[in-house]
This record gives structure tokens, sequence and C-alpha cells, in this order.
């Protein structure tokens, strides 16, 4: 192994891991204004210029605060709940391909961590992966709400992932790649995957929605019934991990949704964009329209979370395991015979 | 390399094992056995099985341990509500493992090679060469019980809808 890719890799890491933490953090500030805007309201405006100081002036009131550990919770498993919902929800990131192959200097450089050839399978175990974060965490606890808190997600994640599943075989079969990066290469320019499977991508995006516990599927973390649920009995910087994962968990389901749906860094034009801006730019100006789409995925999370009343738990289930199931495996066998067509003639 | 990353893994994969027998708290068995699939799953990427690997991971890892997890979280097994295990019931037990154990040992026995094995297809567990694999030489088997899996989950779906009928 040379001790450049080593450090090429690492910089890649680094970079990846600061923006995710940095676009969470801000996410809370925009969940805020977006909260506030739907709802006729200024939001945060005290900290900084607009409030944009607001994300740290949080960040230290969470490290300040008390740390409690109850007496009767099992202490190591509470203590590595919240690092678990926070290791899930960084590694998604790994296989992304952030852009095309980009010149630094004279040396070619891979906006990609890892070029794994399951990538997709690796993200879909990632994501199914994230509830044990909650679950471990709600069973520590050793209180009723949380433990409530847990099972519901353990059920809602297991229910969500099988159409979730289905949804990417559909995918497969049009793209014919399990790696992320073919994947998105082949969305070149215009011919991005969300035309050819918009029943697909909408089932994904539910499941999305489920996965990541936001709201309406905020069914863990319902306050009216569980009291906040799985975060019941923590404070201070675990309480912390276990919101910022969810931002985090956001950040990353909206990337993969603009990357295996909506071209990732592609865009119309880009041929003509990447001779205007040379090597270096180009790629980098793809990996901007990239963000671009993350962001309004991101924006449009916050917007269905401020719009749409959370459902309620047998509507959820009914949901999952009666309309999306079948509606899944049904885009599966259409896809399948319009591919079986398209190939004959 | 490969070796000394092999004997570190499969060290961590048999005491996670190990603490998955010998842990009080069930909920601790399970997450023990979490780690131990994890470890599996390190044991099949170096072993260049990556397909493998990744549906150990999701299928293992991700949904059954989940679904253990969430059926012993329902339960909720305290020491108050165990039930007491009689000495008859302690000896049965034993006589049971003892019986694995000597069955293993005597399957070990018989299955030592002297000669290791040589892959002909290095690359045999990544995805494309195992899919065609499937789908040549076991598609009649392989179609068959993705057929069976999917009939159970139809079912799973219509048991529901019937108890609403008779509900309504």
């Amino acid at each position: 192994m040379e001790i450049d890719f080593v450090i090429e890799k690492f910089i890649l890491v680094t970079a990846i891991f600061a923006i995710s933490l940095l676009i969470a953090m801000y996410s809370t500030y925009a969940e805020r204004k977006v909260a506030a805007f739907l709802q006729d309201r200024l939001g945060p405006d005290r900290a900084g210029p607009f409030g944009i100081l607001q994300p740290l002036a949080d960040g230290v009131k969470m490290f300040m605060k008390e740390e409690i550990i109850p007496a009767n919770a099992n202490k190591w498993l509470f203590m590595i709940g919240p690092g678990l919902a926070m290791l899930c929800a960084c590694i998604g990131t790994a296989v992304i391909p952030w852009g095309q192959d980009m010149m630094v200097g004279d040396r070619l450089v891979k906006l990609q961590v890892a070029d794994v050839n399951v990538g997709l399978l690796y993200i879909f175990g990632v994501i199914s992966l994230g509830v044990y974060g909650v679950m471990i965490g709600g069973w520590a606890s050793n209180n009723k709400y949380s433990l409530l808190s847990s099972i519901r997600a353990a059920s809602q994640n297991i229910s969500y992932e099988i159409a979730m599943g289905l949804s990417i075989i559909a995918l497969l079969l049009v793209t014919n790649s399990l790696s992320l990066r073919e994947i998105v290469a082949q969305q070149h320019g215009w011919q991005w995957n969300v035309l050819y499977q918009p029943l697909g991508f909408i089932i994904f995006m539910v499941c999305a929605f489920a996965e990541t516990n936001r709201a309406p599927f905020d069914l863990p973390e319902c306050e009216a019934e569980l009291n906040g649920g799985y975060t019941i009995e923590y404070s201070s910087m675990k309480l912390g991990f276990y919101l910022f994962a969810e931002y985090i968990n956001m950040f990353v389901s909206s990337t993969i949704m603009a990357a295996l749906y909506f071209g990732g860094y592609n865009y119309p034009g880009m041929d003509y964009m990447a001779t205007l801006l040379g090597p270096t730019w180009g790629p980098l100006f793809g990996t901007f329209i990239f963000f671009l789409k993350i962001f309004a995925f991101i924006f449009f999370f916050m917007w269905v979370r401020w719009t749409i009343p959370r459902f309620r738990y047998d509507q959820l289930m009914n949901l999952g395991w009666k309309g999306l199931i079948p509606l899944a495996i049904a885009n599966i066998i259409v896809t399948g015979i319009v591919i079986a067509i398209v190939n004959k003639f | 390399m490969g070796t000394s990353v092999f004997y570190f893994v499969a060290t961590l994969s048999i005491i996670s094992a190990l603490m998955v027998v010998f842990a009080k708290n069930p909920i601790h068995s399970v997450l023990y056995l979490i780690l131990t699939f994890f470890t599996f799953t390190i044991h099949y990427v170096l072993l260049n099985a990556q397909f493998l690997a990744v549906v150990n991971f999701i299928v293992y890892m991700g949904a059954i341990m989940v679904l253990f997890l969430f059926v012993l979280m329902l339960l909720n097994l305290n020491k108050e509500n165990e039930p007491n295990k009689s000495v008859l019931l302690r000896i049965i037990g034993v006589i049971a493992g003892g019986c694995l154990v000597v069955t293993l040992i005597g399957s070990l026995k018989s299955a030592v090679i002297n000669t290791p094995l040589e892959l002909k297809d290095q690359n045999l567990g990544l995805v494309e060469n195992l899919g065609k694999e499937l789908f040549g030489q076991f598609m009649l088997p392989f179609e068959l019980s993705s057929l069976l899996l999917l009939s159970a989950m139809v079912g799973a779906i219509l048991l529901t809808k019937k108890e609403e009928k008779t509900n309504g």
C-alpha cells in the first residue's frame, strides 16, 4: 500500500466526516427555521445574525448539562446505545461516490472512500443496523416507556426494511449492478433512475422516512404516548448523540436517494460544463450539484415533518405490510416484464 | 497479514460465542450472538466472499437478531419469573450437551484434511460469479426456495387480512 494512497483516503474520510457533522449540525438550525417558516414564526434569531450560532449554543448546552445514569439502568449498555446510534449513522457514507474522478495536480483522485462491488447491499446493511442503538439504549434505561419505544422501533424497522429491499430489487433490475459507483455513473446527464423507477422511488422514500424514525413515522419517540420514548432517561451529550444521529441519518438517506434515483453528481449539460471547467473544477461542480440535491431532500424531510401528522401504530403497520410490500412486489413484476420485452425487441 | 487477522478474528468469534452461552442475562446473550455474527462477516470478507458477507450482515445481524432482541424484550425475562430448573432437567441437559460434544469431536476427527483445499476459482464469492452459479447449475432449487419464502411472506400478510374481516 502506497503512503500517498493512505493519505488521500485519510483526507477524504476526514472531509466527509466533517461535512456530515457540519450538515447535521446545521440541519437542527434549518429544521427550526423551516418549522418557523411553515408556522409563520421567526424561529431562532438570538445567537448571532439570523441565529446562525444557535447550533453551537445548543451543543454547549448539551455538554454542560448534568449527566445522569439511572440507578437501575444497565450501565455499559446505557452508554453503548448512543455511541452505536452515532456509529451506524456515520459509516453509511463510506461507499457513496461523491463525484467523478478529479485531477489534483497530476494525480487522479477518486471521490469515493471505498469502491465496494456490493456497495448498495452495504448501505442496506448499515441502515438495518441503525435500529440497534435505539433498541439497546431503550432496553438498558430500564424504563417502561423506553422499552415500549424500543419494541416499536424494532418492529417498524423490520417491517419497512422488507419493502425497502424489494424496491431496491426493482432498481437492480434496471441498473444491473450492485456497485454504487456504476449505478451513479450510468445516470449520466438526464438518465436518472427516477424516470425508470418512479414507483420504486416513492416506496424507497417512504421506507427511508420510516427507517430514520422521522415524522410521520416517529412512533418510537412519540411525545404524546411515550414521553419521548427511548431518550426518556438520557441526559447531557448522550441525549445529544441520539438527536444528532437522527440528523446524520437524515443526511445519509438524502444522499442515498439522490445518488440512487436522482443521478448523484450527474446533471444535464455536464459534458459541456466539464470541457468548460477542466478536469479539476468540473467534477467538483458535479459534487456541488450533488449537495444541492441532498439539501433539497433534507428540506423535503423537514417539510413533511411539519406538514403531516404522526401515524397511529396500526396505520403504520397497515401501510407497511398491506400497502408498500404488495406494491413493491407488483413493481418488481412489472419492471421485470418490461425489461424482458425491451430486451426481446 | 491475512493469517494474523484470521487468528485475531477467530479468537474474537470463539470468545463471543462462549459468552453467548455463559452470559446470565438473555439480552446479553443475544448481543454477544450479534458480535459473533459480525466476526463471521469479517471471516467471509477474508475469504473473498463479499456477497455472502454482506448478506450475512443484512439477514443475520440486521434482521434475525433484531427479531430475537424484539422477542426477548417483549418477554422481559427476569430473575423473578424464571422457571426453576429441576435436578432431572439439569441432568438431561448435561447428557444432551455431552452427546453433542461427542458427535462434534467425532465428526471433526474424521474430517481431518492433510492437504489444504484449493479453490478452483478465487473469485467465486463475488456477486457476478455466485449469481451465475445460482441461476445456472442450481436454478431449480434456488427458484423453489425463493418461491417458498415469498409464499411465507404473502401468507403472513394474508393472515392479518383475514383477522380484520372477522372483526369488522
